[in-house]
């Protein structure tokens, strides 16, 4: 690897900051500590006490990750409007979910539910049903904290780290072999106490870039007049490449996708996980309140694509891959406009924004292992402190697995990865999401929903093709309705308006779920048991009803 | 765990579903998602194009609305097996507001 193209001081600025965020990552195992870490409500879930501040910058930290630094601006970068989905999305999020996950804070309080399939298996008293959301779960993080790396990699070769091959790569390894050892040992406590730090370099470098930049550039008028222009120019297809307001074809696309990634987003179980280590409805209830402050910042940063755009920002050619990587777009820009001590900072916000979630996308991903497939299958009689060992030991798997994931995928596709997870994802809304007020689904429904919901899904994502990165299958979420067929029959041919895949899934998914209940129900079979009452989705803080945690 | 279960079928029932109308509001955000209103691009405001800084205007809208709701349905009672206990955290809860 040649190190003739490094960024001395901004590698030095961001190492530093790296390095402060890794002992802090040592430190968190003793920061607020129970009485043991062997046990999954203290190394999986903070204990389940963190409160209001904690919880704020943990979810933040969480939810708005290297792909909002990286991936949203390179996608208006390259498309326009389009990219701007992300605003919406993190705006109609909290109204979404304020009243369900109370509800969900609340039932997995009184009976120590971890994770969603714990709640599920509780709800409907079914393996199988349990064991599918599960593992649904695992598949869909899996690509989500990949895309972490990428945010993690793109900042690394912006510094001049850009070698081929093993090499390339190397640094990664490096930086995730740290993050991989320090979650081993401190569980989720380490992403929530360097999430402060995270999220206060994320508010600085944003807040001074969206000021700076646009002053520098001849203010946001100009750059929009510009990147409508620039955006014009005909792309790969012979269309224009974008624009920068929504097209007669693209809005339907525009508000699916906000709304679809809405009501995906807490069925991750990485969201979840924060959530369910607050400590009680309040926490969550304020901070539905106060995270739209990360959504504003989202937004704000999201329009740094047209400021790269109109500097004439190129993306770097990825050394290992040898095409240009637009998610190097962001850091480009910071590196030519910033000196390099500013931009070494901001590149550690990115750099550490991508360490927070992956640590928790993996502590939720080892969780489900241990709690839905390990107990539930391998040993039923595991003690909880085998179960914290247990998941301790996932939680590098999943992250071995995450590297492999960017070693061996092209990273230009690592959004299109993350949508194809929240397709994924969405399909077990009928059994986490509305099994939260009411049974009326059947098990049968709900099984026969998620198979017909994932089937069509990939079906979809398969035939759309991607001429930009010259893919003729799987390149993106956007699908034509021309396209959309049942069974040969094409209600919508001729139309070239797009549509969101994972809506059209999770409406297959929904009918066939109300199908199959009617007929179920029909036939008498049996809808499993169900060990939650209705008072126990109302529980608080201070209800001698709720579960001790850690209890052996 | 749930060794106490609300005595009454009256009083599960109404533990199952709270209906109030104070969460209405939360419907209210999605109106952003009906892009052919704001997919304009005068008036500008700071250089931003309408359909930008109007996207960018439901963020506080939203605070306010999910913010309403939660002052605004403090008083609901959290279920507790001791009926004291209850009004101890409601209490509480109203010497912060």
């Amino acid at each position: 690897m040649s190190l003739d193209n490094v960024q001395w001081t901004e590698l030095i600025v961001f190492t530093a900051l790296f390095l402060v965020v890794s002992v802090m990552g040592f430190v968190a195992s003793r920061w607020k500590a129970g009485d043991t870490l062997e046990h999954l409500d203290e190394w999986g879930l903070g204990g389940r006490k963190f409160g209001s501040w904690i919880t704020w910058f943990l979810v933040g930290g969480d939810l708005y990750t290297a792909y909002t630094f990286v991936a949203v601006p390179a996608l208006i970068f390259g498309a326009g409007a389009m990219g701007f989905f992300a605003l919406p999305y993190t705006v109609i999020l909290y109204p979404i979910v304020f009243l369900p996950l109370l509800r969900m804070w609340s039932v997995s309080r009184v009976h120590g539910y971890v994770t969603p399939a714990d709640f599920v298996k509780g709800r409907y008293g079914s393996r199988p049903l349990a064991l599918i959301i599960a593992i649904t779960g695992i598949v869909a993080t899996m690509p989500y904290i990949a895309l972490q790396l990428v945010g993690l990699e793109a900042v690394l070769r912006t510094m001049g780290l850009n070698g081929s091959g093993f090499l390339g790569h190397l640094p990664l390894f490096v930086g995730f072999l740290i993050l991989a050892v320090y979650t081993y040992q401190a569980g989720l406590r380490a992403p929530a106490l360097i999430a402060f730090v995270k999220d206060t370099l994320i508010y600085i470098v944003i807040l001074v870039a969206v000021i700076y930049l646009p002053a520098k550039l001849g203010g946001w008028s100009t750059i929009f007049d510009k990147s409508a222009e620039l955006l014009s120019a005909p792309g790969a297809n012979g269309a224009p490449k974008g624009s920068t307001l929504l097209t007669p074809n693209n809005q339907l696309q525009y508000a699916t996708l906000a709304l679809g990634s809405a009501l995906a987003l807490f069925l991750y179980p990485h969201s979840l996980t924060g959530i369910l280590a607050s400590k009680g409805r309040n926490v969550i209830k304020r901070n539905m309140v106060a995270l739209p402050a990360y959504s504003l910042l989202l937004g704000l940063l999201a329009l740094l694509g047209y400021v790269a755009l109109v500097s004439g920002a190129k993306p770097i050619t990825n050394a290992a891959t040898g095409r240009p990587d637009t998610n190097t777009i962001v850091p480009v820009l910071f590196d030519q406009q910033f000196s390099g001590w500013f931009a070494g900072i901001a590149f550690a916000a990115i750099g550490i924004g991508a360490l927070v979630p992956a640590a928790i996308m993996s502590i939720a991903a080892a969780n489900l292992w241990t709690r839905n497939i390990y107990k539930e299958y391998m040993r039923k009689d595991a003690t909880p402190k085998q179960e914290a060992k247990q998941a301790k030991l996932a939680s590098l798997v999943v992250k071995f697995g995450a590297v492999l994931f960017i070693v061996f995928v092209d990273p230009q596709f690592s959004i299109d990865l993350q949508l194809i997870g929240g397709v994924i994802i969405l399909q077990t809304l009928p059994t986490v999401a509305i099994a939260l007020y009411t049974r009326w689904f059947h098990i049968w429904g709900l099984v026969s929903g998620w198979i017909a919901g994932m089937a069509y899904g990939f079906w979809l994502l398969y035939q759309i093709p991607n001429p930009a990165a010259g893919k003729a299958h799987f390149g993106g979420s956007a699908l034509t309705l021309d396209k959309l067929t049942f069974f040969g029959w094409e209600p919508f041919a001729g139309s070239k308006v797009q549509i969101y895949v994972g809506f059209v899934a999770l409406l297959v998914n929904v009918v066939v779920a109300v199908l199959v209940t009617f007929l179920a129900r029909k036939l008498r079979k049996p809808n499993g048991v169900d060990e939650t009452s209705p008072a126990d989705y109302h529980a608080d803080e201070g209800d001698p009803r709720l579960k001790a945690v850690a209890a052996h | 765990m749930a060794s106490g279960r609300p005595s009454g079928a009256d009083r599960t029932k109404s533990m199952g579903l709270r209906w109030n109308a104070w969460n209405l509001l939360l419907l209210v955000p999605l109106a952003m998602l009906f892009t052919p209103m704001l997919n304009m691009d005068a008036p500008r405001v700071f250089g931003l194009p309408f359909f930008y800084w109007s996207q960018f205007a439901f963020v506080p809208l939203g605070v306010i609305c999910v913010g309403l709701v939660y002052i605004k349905t403090k008083d609901e009672p959290v279920v507790t097996d001791k009926p004291d206990h209850l009004s101890v955290d409601d209490l509480d809860e109203g010497g912060k507001a």
